[in-house]
C-alpha cells in the first residue's frame, strides 16, 4: 500500500534522489581528541578512551570489540539542562528525560567565523544578533541557533583550546545575547564548534558563563565540538541530535547531522 | 683503565640479534635473600649467631658450628688472591662473553670467595667489592679497583651486572613534569644516547618546554599512559630502540578512604601509577626482553619512580598509596618475568616531592634533581631497589624492623 502522500514519504524520497542532503556535525570520538580543561583543583573531564576486549585473537577467535569510557561531555556532546545548577530543579532535565521531539530541530546559522578569526576572544552581543536580524532575516522560534566560527578547522592544533596562561580564548556570547536568544526568539539551544557553548573567557564574564547558566537554567540544550557548521544554509537546515539515553545524565557524546535541500 | 665504549654501530641487517641468556636462577632461600640485599646496594654475608664467623656462598646453616645465620653488612675491602680465565663454558649467556675473567679473593668480612673481576685489577690488589645481580637476578661477587680508575664504568664484564646508561636510548615517559625533565637531564649527564620524552598532551602547553628544544639528544615523543593505544603506537614506533624505561608518570591527589575522596580522582590515580604501568610493560616488555644482549645498547632495564606509601598506605593520600601499591604489586610480577630475559625492574621510592600537590605536606619533602639521581645511580650499579630522600629512608628501616607497626604509624 503506498502513502506517497505522507510528509515521512516525501522526505524518504527527498532523502533517495539526494534533493536531502545530509552532513555529519560530528567529530571523530578519539583518545586524543581535547576534552575540557578545568582549573587542576577541580574533577577533569574523562577523555575517550578504548580498551580492546579481543580483536579474533585468544580472548575472542571471531570477533572484535572494545570497552570504551569518556565523561558525558567528551567529545561532540549534549547538554541537557541539568548540566547547570540554574537548570538543576527543572522537569525533564536530564539526558533521559529530555523530550524525543526536541532531538529533531531546525537551525539558524549565525556566521561569526570572520570576527572570530579576527578577534578569538570575540563576544557574540545582542547588538550584533539585531543587526544581523537586519541583513538575514528574523530568528524563528524552537531553532538551533548554531553559531558558525570555523573553530572546528583548528581540531588537532593547541589553537581549538587556545589555551594561555590567562586561560582559554575562543568566542562565545555575553548574557544579553543569551537572554535575548532564550526569552525573545526562543531558540531549542546553542550549537558550537568550540569545546563549551561560553566562550574561553566566560568565567570572567558577569554573570559568569552566561550560555550555560540562562541555556539550562531556561531548559535550554547545548551542543558543543560541532564541525561542517559551515557546509549549512543560514536557514533550512533540520538538525538531528538525540543523546544517549543515560539515566539522569548531564549530558552525552552522539553522533549529530543535519539534513538540508540540496539546492 | 678501561677502553672507553664507543657509541654502537646500526645492526647489521643480515645478522640475527643474539638472544639475552640468562644464567639459570637459583632456588635456594639464602640466595634469595642476599639477591634481594645486593638489589638494595648493600655488601652483606651470613655471619654465624654462635661462631660470629662470616661465611659465603649463602647457606642455611654456618658450615663451621651449624649455628644460625643472620644477614650483616660487611666491609667491603679484600684482596685478589688468584685469577683464571675462563676461555670454555656451557653456560649460553657467558659462552657469548668469552675470554671471562674471575679469581678469588680474600674478603676483609674472613672468608675467600670466587668473584667477576674488573679489568683494572690484578693479583695482590687491593679491592673494593660489590654485591652485585646477574642478567637473571641471581647474586655474585664483584672486584672492583680500590680507587678510581678512567672509564671504570666501560669495563665489559662490569656493564654486564649494571644497566649503565652511557650510549643507551631510554624513554622517560612523563616529560611533562619537572621530575621527568630532572630525569632526562641526568640521564644525559650520565652519557645517555638519547631520552625520548614522553608527552601526554602534545597540544596543551607545559614548563620547560624551551629548556627541551634546546637540549640535543631530547626527542618528545607522544605517550599518554592511560590511553593502550598511544602506549602500543609508541612500542610500534619506537619499542626495537628503546634499551631503558624510566617510568616518572604519577599522579598524587590527597583524599582519605570514607571521607575527603573522590571516586574519579583515584580512578585517574589507578589508571595512571597502575595500569599505566601495566600497558608500559605490555607495549615494550616483550621488545625489551628481546634485546638484552644486544651489544653496547642492549636492553637493560624498567625504572619505576613509585611512593614508599605503597609498603603502608598513607593517612591524608590514602588513595594514591592504594594505586603506589598496586604499582608496587605489578612491579614485582614484572621483575620475576624480566629476569628470566635478562631485564633488571627497579623501583625507585620517594617520600613527598616538593610538588604542587604536597603544598600542605610539612618538610622534608624530596627534591625532584634528588631523584633523578637516585634513578642514574639504580642503574650505573644494577639495582633493584632504592629509597630516596628522608621520609622515604626512615619510613623503609621502621618497615624493616615491624611492617606492621609502621602501617599503624602511618594510619593512625
Amino acid at each position: 500500500m503506498s502513502n506517497s502522500g505522507s510528509l515521512c514519504a516525501e522526505m524518504a524520497a527527498a532523502l533517495v534522489s539526494g534533493k536531502l542532503k545530509c552532513v555529519d556535525l560530528t567529530n571523530t570520538l578519539s583518545p586524543d581528541f581535547p576534552v575540557i580543561v578545568l582549573p587542576a583543583e577541580f574533577g577533569q573531564c574523562a577523555p575517550f578512551r578504548v580498551e580492546t576486549v579481543s580483536r579474533y585473537d585468544d580472548n575472542g577467535p571471531a570477533w572484535y570489540w572494545n570497552n570504551i569510557s569518556m565523561n558525558e561531555h567528551t567529545g561532540t556532546h549534549f547538554d541537557a539542562p541539568a548540566h547547570w545548577v540554574t537548570g538543576r530543579d527543572l522537569p525533564s532535565n536530564t539526558v533521559d528525560a529530555v523530550p524525543v521531539s526536541d532531538f529533531v530541530a531546525p537551525a539558524v546559522v549565525v556566521d561569526i567565523s570572520a570576527e572570530a578569526a579576527a578577534d578569538a576572544d570575540f563576544v557574540l552581543t545582542r547588538a550584533f544578533l539585531e543587526d544581523w536580524e537586519t541583513r538575514n532575516g528574523k530568528i524563528p522560534p524552537r531553532h538551533w541557533v548554531a553559531l558558525r566560527t570555523d573553530w572546528y578547522k583548528r581540531v588537532g592544533t593547541p589553537d581549538y583550546l587556545n589555551l594561555k596562561k590567562d586561560g582559554a580564548h575562543s568566542p562565545g556570547p555575553d548574557a544579553g545575547a543569551m537572554e535575548f536568544l532564550v526569552h525573545e526568539r526562543d531558540c531549542i539551544g546553542l550549537a558550537v564548534e568550540t569545546v563549551g557553548t561560553d566562550a574561553g573567557q566566560g568565567s570572567h564574564f558577569n554573570p559568569p558563563m552566561p550560555a550555560h547558566s540562562i541555556l539550562h537554567g531556561n531548559g535550554r540544550y547545548g551542543l558543543q565540538c560541532l564541525t561542517n557548521l559551515d557546509k549549512l544554509p543560514t536557514f533550512g537546515a533540520m538538525i538531528v541530535a538525540a543523546p544517549l539515553k543515560i539515566q539522569g545524565g548531564s549530558a552525552s557524546p552522539l553522533r549529530v547531522f543535519a539534513l538540508y535541500d540540496a539546492e | 683503565m678501561s677502553n672507553p665504549l664507543s657509541p654502537p654501530k646500526r645492526k647489521d641487517p643480515l645478522t640475527p640479534s643474539r638472544l639475552g641468556h640468562v644464567p639459570p636462577r637459583l632456588r635456594s632461600r639464602a640466595a634469595k635473600a642476599m639477591a634481594v640485599r645486593a638489589g638494595q646496594g648493600r655488601f652483606v654475608l651470613q655471619v654465624c649467631e654462635g661462631c660470629s664467623e662470616a661465611t659465603y656462598p649463602p647457606r642455611d646453616r654456618c658450615p663451621h658450628c651449624w649455628g644460625e645465620l643472620r644477614w650483616a653488612d660487611q666491609p667491603q675491602t679484600a684482596v685478589l688472591l688468584a685469577e683464571t680465565v675462563v676461555r670454555a663454558t656451557t653456560d649460553n649467556f657467558f659462552r657469548e662473553h668469552l675470554p671471562w675473567r674471575i679469581g678469588t679473593v680474600q674478603l676483609d668480612a674472613g672468608p675467600t670467595a670466587v668473584a667477576h673481576l674488573h679489568g683494572d685489577v690484578a693479583i695482590g690488589d687491593q679491592v673494593r667489592m660489590r654485591l652485585v645481580l646477574d642478567r637473571g637476578g641471581n647474586p655474585a661477587l664483584f672486584a672492583l679497583p680500590l680507587k678510581e680508575t678512567p672509564h671504570m664504568q666501560d669495563d665489559p664484564q662490569l656493564r654486564v651486572f649494571t644497566s649503565a646508561p652511557k650510549h643507551r636510548r631510554i624513554l622517560v615517559t612523563d616529560g611533562r613534569t619537572r621530575l621527568g625533565q630532572d630525569v632526562a637531564q641526568a640521564l644525559l649527564a650520565a652519557g645517555a644516547g638519547t631520552v625520548f620524552l614522553g608527552n601526554s598532551d602534545p597540544l596543551l602547553r607545559h614548563d620547560g618546554e624551551e629548556w627541551i628544544a634546546s637540549t640535543p639528544n631530547i626527542d618528545m615523543v607522544p605517550l599518554d599512559l592511560t590511553d593502550s593505544r598511544s602506549v602500543s603506537e609508541l612500542a610500534g614506533t619506537l619499542g626495537g630502540r628503546v634499551d631503558i624505561i624510566v617510568n616518572t608518570a604519577g599522579y598524587v591527589r590527597p583524599g582519605g578512604v570514607s571521607s575527603g575522596s573522590r571516586l574519579a580522582t583515584l580512578q585517574t590515580a589507578m589508571d595512571i601509577n597502575a595500569f599505566g604501568l601495566l600497558r608500559l610493560a605490555q607495549s615494550f616488555g616483550p621488545a625489551l626482553g628481546a634485546r638484552s644482549d644486544d651489544g653496547v645498547n642492549s636492553a637493560a632495564a624498567f625504572v619505576d619512580i613509585n611512593s614508599i606509601y605503597a609498603m603502608t598506605g598513607n593517612a591524608g593520600f590514602a588513595g594514591f598509596a592504594a594505586s603506589a601499591a598496586a604499582r608496587l604489586s605489578l612491579v614485582a610480577g614484572l621483575r620475576g618475568e624480566m629476569a628470566s630475559v635478562g631485564i633488571r625492574v627497579a623501583s625507585v621510592l620517594c617520600g613527598p616531592i616538593d610538588d604542587a600537590w604536597h603544598q600542605a605536606v610539612p618538610p622534608p619533602k624530596v627534591a625532584t634533581s634528588r631523584v633523578a639521581q637516585a634513578v642514574v645511580q639504580v642503574l650505573q650499579d644494577g639495582l633493584e631497589q632504592v629509597c630516596v630522600g628522608d621520609v622515604a629512608e626512615d619510613l623503609a628501616a621502621r618497615w624493616q624492623q615491624d611492617p606492621f607497626l609502621t602501617i599503624r604509624e602511618e594510619n593512625l
